[in-house]
């Protein structure tokens, strides 16, 4: 499935202020079929703003979005989200939560829950189907928030920062393992995150934001083979992209702080 | 170390070697130990009970002042030998289910409706409000002068008592859900019946439990101090009398069996709250 962004203007309601926020300026961009692109810009940018109009919880102001030429207006079963948060519903066994959408869809019980079991087993949970949320750590928990989007087996993936919260040991096994569902699963993928070497780390493209209001800053291609060790991260070509997109965002955030000193 | 390891094992390990989960199995300890919350608290009660005997042994006070327990045991035989306990307690038991449940079909529905809907909830927040300040128990007269001395006051008075805790606890249940967790229904395309149905329902239970005990201790003040006022039989008229001719220890008799239901009640209550908390790790 085919997303097209063009000229998206999105703003954002602020109740406390009274005004509208524009958030996301004039972006066009477009993530092919089965590609796994990532979005980094300075905090406060833009990016899950975006992301969360392409799941269809936020309208746009102008431009359109599109999914093989259809208009999101909705949250769909075509897409599904990785929550920055672990959001799993704390009475609910590790099974029960990855079934949830599947119930949401109505599928029977049996049915979703056969269907949960192969992903929690996917995500490398096996053993802990019974296990409350609340008895996991916090990358247990984000793999359940992982399995529960995969299982409703959406086109596209979208993810909102899921390891920001993470320590930087199990963000890289997460993301390493993130590398190997994907490449089982083959995904079309929409990766947030202000961790530049995750971003290349794993995606084919990236996007790189201007500070508020967001703009498409550049676009950059990867050109990494696959499978990507993690290793890779120390490889003078990964470092150079690194090095590029961080001076890019650099500028970025510069730019943020004379305009709010000027 | 093993600890380490067993940790490292669920984070990295690859989804075929994962199904081994190792655990050890806790140390063994010996019944006292498990139970010693339960054993100090009865021993507790034990030595308040000897003490309490002593002291009325002593005779300081006259047993019109001040009896013991042996003197309440007593005095509840001769109530259950008397003939009129039985009617008290049918009559105080009918009023107590009538009222409380009644406030329970209502008050969890309709707090259910409020928390969701905050337009409903401006509306009947001044009403509310107004209500849960005042004692419910000052409107008593008002009560029998609506419906008489008979049972019927005291369900009003209980009714009341028991709505507003429950209704109040199920308002903020719901108010108190985990917005993120209604994203993660609307972003898997969830309609609203069942966002409220699989969210806020099962979300809002440890408030509407809440309420349902702190509804038990107001209702229970209903049946005893609404028999003080008026009424014809109950427990809390059999105390009234009692009192009015200097029979302390058939008040204390009386006393104890409120005492005890309302005990049993909270218990029971407990229970089900335990049973709904069992994905809270360690209570």
């Amino acid at each position: 499935m085919k997303l097209e962004a063009r000229d998206v203007v999105i703003h954002h309601r602020r109740q406390r202020y009274g005004d509208m926020l524009l958030a996301v300026d004039h972006v066009s961009l477009d993530v092919d079929e089965g590609e796994f692109v990532a979005i980094v810009g300075p905090s406060g940018c833009g990016k899950t703003t975006f992301l969360n109009a392409v799941d269809g919880l936020l309208p746009l102001t102008t431009g359109s979005l599109t999914l093989d030429g259809r208009s999101i207006d909705r949250p769909g079963r075509d897409r599904a989200m990785v929550f920055q948060q672990p959001s799993l519903l704390p009475w609910r066994t590790v099974t029960r939560n990855v079934a949830y959408g599947l119930e949401i869809q109505r599928l029977p019980k049996n049915e979703s829950r056969r269907r949960a079991e192969r992903f929690v087993e996917l995500v490398g949970l096996k053993g802990f189907e019974e296990s409350y949320p609340l008895e996991l750590s916090g990358g247990m928990q984000q793999r359940v928030n992982l399995a529960r989007a995969l299982a409703v087996d959406p086109e596209i993936l979208l993810l909102d920062e899921p390891f920001a919260a993470l320590d930087a040991q199990t963000r890289e096994t997460m993301q390493q393992e993130l590398l190997r569902v994907w490449s089982e699963t083959r995904k079309t993928a929409i990766f947030i995150t202000h961790d530049i070497a995750e971003a290349v780390y794993l995606a084919d493209r990236v996007f790189v934001f201007t500070a508020r209001p967001g703009r498409l800053k550049e676009t950059i291609a990867i050109g990494l083979e696959r499978p990507r060790d993690l290793r890779i991260k120390h490889d003078p070509r990964f470092v150079a992209i690194e090095t590029r997109i961080w001076e890019s965002i650099r500028e970025e955030a510069a730019r943020d702080t004379m305009a709010a000193s000027a | 170390m093993a600890e380490a390891q067993r940790v490292d094992r669920a984070a990295v390990a690859p989804p075929r070697d994962s199904s081994i989960v190792i655990t050890t199995p806790l140390p063994d300890q010996g019944w006292l130990r498990r139970n010693d919350s339960l054993v100090i608290g009865t021993v507790a009660v034990v030595v308040f009970l000897i003490a309490w005997q002593l002291v009325a042994n002593a005779r300081i006070w006259s047993a019109l002042f001040l009896p013991g327990p042996t003197d309440i045991v007593t005095a509840f035989a001769e109530l259950v030998k008397g003939g009129e306990l039985g009617i008290d307690i049918a009559i105080s038991g009918q009023e107590f289910v009538t009222g409380y449940a009644l406030a329970a079909v209502t008050a969890i529905p309709l707090g259910l409706l409020l928390g969701w809907y905050p337009r409903v909830r401006y509306a009947l927040d001044p009403f509310v409000t107004f209500l849960y300040a005042t004692p419910r128990i000052v409107l008593l007269p008002l009560f029998i002068i609506w419906f008489g001395i008979g049972v019927e006051s005291k369900v009003a008075v209980i009714f009341l008592g028991a709505f507003f805790a429950i209704l109040i606890n199920t308002t903020a249940g719901v108010r108190n859900l985990d917005t993120h967790l209604i994203r993660v229904a609307r972003s898997l395309g969830g309609s609203d019946l069942q966002i409220f149905r699989t969210i806020a329902l099962p979300g809002s239970v440890p408030f509407i439990l809440t309420g349902l005990r702190l509804g038990l201790g107001h209702a229970l003040i209903g049946v005893v101090v609404g028999e003080y006022v008026a009424a014809q039989h109950g427990i809390g008229k059999m105390m009234m009398i009692a009192g009015q001719t200097f029979q302390s220890a058939q008040v204390f008799a009386g006393l104890t069996i409120i005492a005890t239901a309302g005990l049993l009640m909270t218990l029971a209550l407990q229970r089900l709250e335990r049973h709904f908390d069992a994905w809270r790790p360690q209570r």
